[in-house]
């Protein structure tokens, strides 16, 4: 049985916790990064993580792209949409296909 | 032009053509997997960009609300209110194989089966903006959860594409015109090998009728008719 978990700033998350999601505030990248490894090991599925804390742990968030479980998926903060988000796809769209059709047509 | 050494033998030869057999089969496959995963992430990848835009959509208004409920109550009041949730959400992650990729399925459970039921608090103390937000991040979150299904299927589907394409573009670029041409180099060599042992018998065979009839000698004294 696993678990959801909300990684960012207290801000923005904090409205999770009434979905009964678990929710952990995080201040500094330093300790975004250590959390994020500690909720990986012990039983989430899925890690939500606010953009303006994920463009600060990319490498860390990296080691866990080729794996089934977790899913580290970036959701818009509080203090607004960094857009790592949906660049994200863009790159997946880039790395299989060798250019971006999906996202070509809007300029950004 | 033959890049490594070969050696020249009909077993080499043998060797290399079944080789080549296997890797013209070897690349249809992965050129048919290839095709078909892209297919499939296509359909996939345009499904993320719309559930994500979706889910960014409904977070943000969902924030927009969260900060009205702050503005209208004081802080400790947001966090007693929402300190021990009602809600309780466990997993079930089961795998789906698409192509030899396995993707994540989740399906969901919530501990109370009412999806109303998700206030952690009386309603006489807390104001209407937080019930409205609070509606609001639950009313997204099964697009949400579906969005770290998708976008998780996304990310290793590009990685086992992008995979999949080298091992295409290797067979197809490097390993088959390798292998024929060192077939083409064999089949050459021994082609020439057996025209010079045939000359070299036709040369043996003149030396040694020459040795058993004197030809030339006849030749030399015969007269000379005019």
């Amino acid at each position: 049985m696993y678990k959801i978990a909300v990684l960012g700033d207290r801000d923005s998350i904090y409205g999770f916790a009434a979905l009964g999601l678990d929710i952990c505030p995080v201040s500094n990248a330093d300790e975004a990064a250590k959390k994020l490894r500690h909720l990986a090991e012990s039983g989430y599925a899925v890690i939500y993580v606010t953009e303006a804390v994920a463009d600060e742990i990319v490498p860390e968030i990296a080691r866990y792209s080729e794996r089934l479980v977790p899913a580290i998926v970036p959701i818009p903060g509080a203090s607004g949409n960094t857009g790592s988000g949906i660049a994200n796809v863009k790159k997946f769209v880039e790395q299989a296909v060798g250019s971006d059709i999906i996202f070509s047509g809007e300029s950004k | 032009m033959a890049t490594t050494h070969v050696n020249p033998t009909r077993m080499e030869l043998t060797r290399l053509k079944k080789k080549l057999v296997l890797a013209l089969r070897g690349h249809k496959l992965l050129k048919d997997k290839r095709d078909e995963l892209m297919r499939q992430f296509l359909d996939l990848v345009r499904k993320n960009k719309a559930l994500r835009e979706k889910v960014e959509a409904g977070i943000r208004a969902a924030d927009k609300n969260f900060v009205l409920a702050r503005a209208s109550m004081p802080d400790e009041e947001v966090n007693v209110a929402l300190m021990a949730p009602k809600q309780e959400v466990s997993l079930e992650v089961g795998k789906r194989n698409v192509m030899s990729v396995e993707i994540p399925v989740f399906t969901y459970k919530t501990r109370t089966p009412d999806k109303n039921d998700i206030y952690s608090y009386g309603f006489a103390f807390t104001s209407g903006d937080l019930d409205d937000a609070v509606k609001s991040l639950s009313n997204i979150f099964p697009d949400m959860l579906k969005l770290a299904e998708v976008e998780k299927s996304c990310q290793l589907m590009a990685a086992e594409i992008e995979r999949t394409r080298r091992r295409v573009n290797a067979l197809e670029y490097i390993m088959i015109p390798n292998l024929m041409e060192n077939i083409r180099f064999i089949s050459m060599k021994l082609d020439e090998n057996e025209r010079s042992t045939q000359i070299r018998l036709m040369k043996a065979k003149d030396l040694m009728l020459e040795d058993a009839h004197h030809y030339k000698d006849k030749l030399k004294n015969a007269p000379i008719k005019t």
